[in-house]
């Protein structure tokens, strides 16, 4: 279970940036194409997050589709399945606009 | 956008809630384009009074990827070129590195770095076969292990071996078909083996690990008589997930097409002439 790893970076990434300041909220985008389940990421934060300074902080998942844009007729389209084919002519040859998104987005603090 | 308010102590000041407000700028990580991301905004919950929002847009596994960097560039000073092996338990990582070792050992200085939840079994296995150093890393600490490599374990298992003395390194990731993906170790190229006894769809429902490899060796094709596997629905589905992946065919067991396999190993890093060109 990778989330674990995923949720270690997360804690990681917000302590690093709180500089010792409380932090109640951490949000992160991930895209769709990344895989993480969004039930066992909530899961592993409750694990890390109790043994770190952030155990007060909620974790908040904004979730990516995942969107291609094809170089050959130039649709747009949001991807159901992981396969990179344009909706609108089966065309393989695309650009990933997003869905890879592994990111810390913000933290919330309360004022020292 | 800010948010204006007094302190007890008299001073008063504006939190800036623009996205780029607060994000520090004296690091280096990739930003989403603004037109792709329209959820970055600061609207997707209440921020109470007294409390600050930093916008960060850190990548999560930044810390992993500078560490692979690292690695790469402590390869790249030594002349050494590596090869991160990838695939589900089972699908034949280490029986192929043997018969690559037996194949190319004597030509080119292979060293080996395994990785594995626990135990020593697979680099016991390739004792003997004609590596110049094997490193084993194990993953797991006490009853835990994790499910892949990182690009920290992957150092630590690089400072046990003598990397000037090799010219290819090939890394042997954790049997995994999701997460070992998303971890770069500071690999030139990635390889992935899949048995043809996992069945056609798994590009469909592996495509972060199938769209990351550069070849995909097609493993246990001695075994296609017996399986009613579908080479060609596979092999389209492949396709759909990742057009550009290298594809060869082999059978680790009867060595057909560890050949190619090392041609291919070779031509990374043209390391020599591929051997035995026939």
């Amino acid at each position: 279970m990778h989330e674990l790893s995923i949720c270690n970076a997360i804690a990681s990434t917000a302590v690093k940036h709180a500089e010792g300041r409380p932090v109640t909220q951490v949000k992160v985008q991930i895209g769709h194409l990344r895989q993480v389940v969004p039930d066992a990421l909530q899961f592993s934060w409750e694990v890390v997050s109790s043994t770190t300074d952030l155990k007060d902080a909620q974790l908040v998942i904004e979730q990516v589709p995942a969107v291609v844009e094809c170089l050959d007729c130039g649709a747009t389209t949001v991807l159901d399945l992981a396969i990179l084919a344009c909706g609108a002519c089966d065309g393989f040859d695309v650009k990933l606009l997003s869905g890879e998104e592994l990111l810390v987005v913000s933290i919330d603090l309360v004022d020292a | 956008m800010g948010r204006f308010h007094l302190h007890a102590d008299g001073t008063d000041h504006v939190h800036e809630l623009d996205p780029d407000a607060g994000h520090h700028q004296d690091h280096d990580h990739p930003h989403p384009d603004a037109g792709k991301t329209p959820e970055v905004g600061d609207h997707s919950g209440y921020l109470e009074t007294g409390q600050t929002r930093i916008t960060i847009l850190e990548n999560l596994l930044s810390e992993n990827d500078r560490v692979a960097d690292d690695n790469g560039r402590r390869l790249a000073a030594a002349g050494v070129r590596a090869v991160n092996l990838m695939s589900s338990p089972g699908a034949g990582k280490t029986t192929l590195l043997r018969k690559t070792l037996e194949r190319m050992g004597d030509a080119v200085r292979i060293g080996v770095l395994e990785g594995d939840i626990a135990t020593s079994l697979d680099a016991d296995q390739l004792q003997g076969a004609g590596a110049t150093a094997i490193s084993v890393v194990n993953t797991s600490a006490g009853f835990g292990g994790e499910c892949h490599l990182d690009a920290v374990m992957v150092r630590s298992g690089m400072e046990r071996l003598p990397l000037p003395e090799l010219d290819l390194l090939i890394i042997e990731n954790v049997g995994n078909l999701v997460c070992p993906a998303e971890f770069r170790v500071g690999e030139d190229a990635r390889a992935m083996v899949f048995a043809v006894t996992e069945g056609e769809e798994k590009p469909l429902k592996y495509p972060v690990m199938f769209r990351a490899a550069d070849v995909v060796v097609v493993n246990k094709i001695d075994l296609l008589p017996h399986l009613d596997f579908d080479v060609d629905l596979f092999l389209s589905n492949l396709k759909a997930v990742n057009p550009r992946a290298h594809i060869i065919m082999a059978s680790a067991r009867s060595g057909e097409g560890v050949e190619e396999w090392c041609a291919w190993l070779a031509a990374q890093g043209e390391l020599v002439p591929a051997p035995s060109q026939v």
